[in-house]
């Protein structure tokens, strides 16, 4: 039977995964490892900052263990939305350790190096000719957004991927990418269904997550075949389940309908799943429907203020039982206090665990009935400074307020960290999601070839 | 019909998460075919449930479905702020599945 084997050694590049694991992939004789490294989950801070989400020991380790595998069998190895945003400072951080590792191990091979950061002022243009619209729940795109974002990335589907297995690349690494990208790039590339190979690249960008007990720090096997592909985890503690696979598609998405890449939308709403062996699903009829026009998503990133928090534990009943009433004190002494400063540079925010610290306004209990209660006391404001001074008065405040009926008179609040404030720095804001019009969807990604 | 149960003793998964830094999805996945069409059938689960348990305008509430193959009901609200911005309390989303969880099913 002719099939294509794709290898997933994590969820996240750097995340980890069990070596046995890996080379029971090995064994398996797979025609590509692939690996998703990035993703929006860890907000906008990674793409705004230029940072990683993993660190460079746990890149390299993980990479390393790819690359050796690689050269030795000849087989592509790609990485998608490298350094975790995929913006040009995280592909030069990648692939500094990629150099590295070839260094040290006398690893030779031609590498693609793929970029995804966006040019402003090409930008600009296709806003001028209409040519972008907003992704979800957001407001149109304006010229400010665009000079406000410290980084645009535009986000690559599968066809850059496949352009650089063309050219012979056999190490790809790639900027911002579609999860599914760099698992599916192989299998269209040979002929295979682009709805199947991408749906399969959507179960294995997770690692093994799809199996049960799921983690993506483990490794996943795709094995793309003519009309279906099966997932079948590689760690035999694990195993795929009808259940978890189908749970899996799901996973992140607004609806079953939206597998959304720049190839289009993978519907997988006829799929069927089935058994295939104790540990292994079979997937069939994904369906891709191809777009009209070619739309590519674009994220991008702005600073909006500077943060410092202060965190304390609050154990006295009298208090516990009348926090709203020492909130309200504490923003009203707040405001007395710097009624110089204009309300619009600074906010100050209580997130009060024990009572709706998770979901805020979207907390349904509105009773405290915890012996305890965590405080985070936040401040954000338009510099480092006056967030520092404000957090300052708002933590001392509350450490002596008053409440009614207080008998512990010497202080309200338990301070786990000696500085109690904390400067955490600037805070960003994802100020661009939107999809921008092309007309090949390899225009906003240059190939370059490197030989190692 | 003798009484309810709730979902949390009848589904196999009841999660929250991103989809994308403006969505937030729900997914209650039933362990097989029989709990998930029963559930479906009740008619309990809808659209204004989500919307009312969430305490949001039923315009927010982006996508309301059952997705047979995976025996699952999805339902897909905007964030109440966008991820990982002023005002976030929860990043990935992963914590905001609680009051799904005792939605009760005639049984």
């Amino acid at each position: 039977m002719r099939e294509l084997r794709i290898l997933s050694p994590v969820g996240m590049l750097g995340y980890g995964f069990p070596e046995e694991s890996f080379q029971e992939g090995m064994r398996r004789s797979p025609d590509a490892i692939a690996v998703d490294a990035g993703s929006t989950d860890a907000g906008p801070h990674k793409l705004g900052a230029g940072v990683g989400i993993v660190s460079r020991w746990a890149t390299k380790r993980d990479l390393t263990f790819m690359l050796k595998a690689g050269c030795e069998r000849k087989i592509p190895v790609l990485v998608g939305s490298a350094g975790g945003s995929g913006a040009e400072v995280h592909l030069s951080w990648t692939l500094d350790i990629v150099k590295e590792i070839a260094r040290e191990n006398d690893l030779h091979f031609k590498m693609a190096v793929i970029h995804a950061e966006m040019d402003k002022d090409y930008l600009r243009r296709k806003l001028k000719e209409d040519k972008v619209k907003p992704l979800g729940p957001v407001p149109e795109l304006t010229p400010k957004d665009i000079d406000d974002a410290i980084r645009i990335v535009a986000v690559m589907g599968v066809h850059p991927h496949m352009k650089a297995l063309e050219k012979g690349a056999d190490v790809i690494i790639a900027g911002r990418s579609n999860d599914p990208a760099m698992f599916a790039a192989p299998g269209i590339n040979e002929g295979y269904a682009p709805g199947l190979a991408l749906h399969m690249g959507k179960i294995l960008e997770c690692g093994a997550m799809a199996s049960t007990p799921g983690t993506t720090s483990d490794c996943m096997m795709g094995y793309l075949r003519q009309d279906h592909f099966v997932v079948e985890p590689l760690n035999p503690m694990r195993k795929c389940t009808t259940t978890t696979v189908a749970a899996h598609t799901l996973y992140e998405k607004s609806s079953p309908l939206h597998i959304i890449g720049p190839e289009g939308i993978v519907d997988v709403t006829g799929c069927e799943f089935k058994q295939e062996t104790e540990r292994s699903v079979r997937v069939s009829g994904s369906k891709l429907i191809k777009p009209d026009s070619c739309w590519v998503k674009l994220e991008g990133a702005s600073m909006v203020a500077y943060r410092t928090i202060s965190i304390a534990g609050v154990r006295d009943p009298i208090m516990i039982n009348q926090i709203d009433e020492c909130e309200s004190a504490v923003r009203d002494a707040v405001s007395r206090y710097f009624k110089d400063i204009p309300m619009e540079d600074y906010k100050l925010i209580f997130h009060i665990y024990g009572k709706n610290g998770v979901m805020g306004e979207l907390e349904p209990q509105k009773e405290i009935t915890s012996h305890e209660i965590g405080i985070i006391l936040e401040v954000v404001a338009k510099d480092q400074a006056l967030a520092n001074t404000i957090c300052a008065f708002a933590r001392s405040t509350l450490m002596h307020y008053s409440y009614k009926g207080r008998i512990a008179t010497a202080g309200n609040l338990a301070f786990p960290y000696a500085p109690s404030d904390i400067p955490t720095g600037p805070v960003y804001k994802f100020n661009i999601h939107h999809l921008v019009q092309v007309d090949d969807p390899c225009e906003l990604f240059p190939i370059e070839l490197v030989e190692i | 019909m003798t009484g309810t149960v709730k979902i949390k003793d009848i589904a196999k998964v009841v999660r929250s998460k991103n989809a994308g830094p403006f969505e937030l999805t729900f997914d209650i996945i039933f362990k097989d075919k029989e709990t998930y069409e029963k559930v479906k059938h009740s008619g309990v689960i809808t659209k204004g449930l989500i919307a009312k348990l969430y305490h949001i305008p039923l315009e927010k509430v982006l996508y309301f479905g059952e997705f047979d193959p995976a025996n699952a009901i999805k339902a897909t609200i905007v964030r109440p702020v966008d991820s990982g911005s002023i005002g976030e309390t929860d990043t990935y989303g992963a914590q905001q599945h609680a009051p799904l969880l005792d939605i009760e099913i005639p049984w």
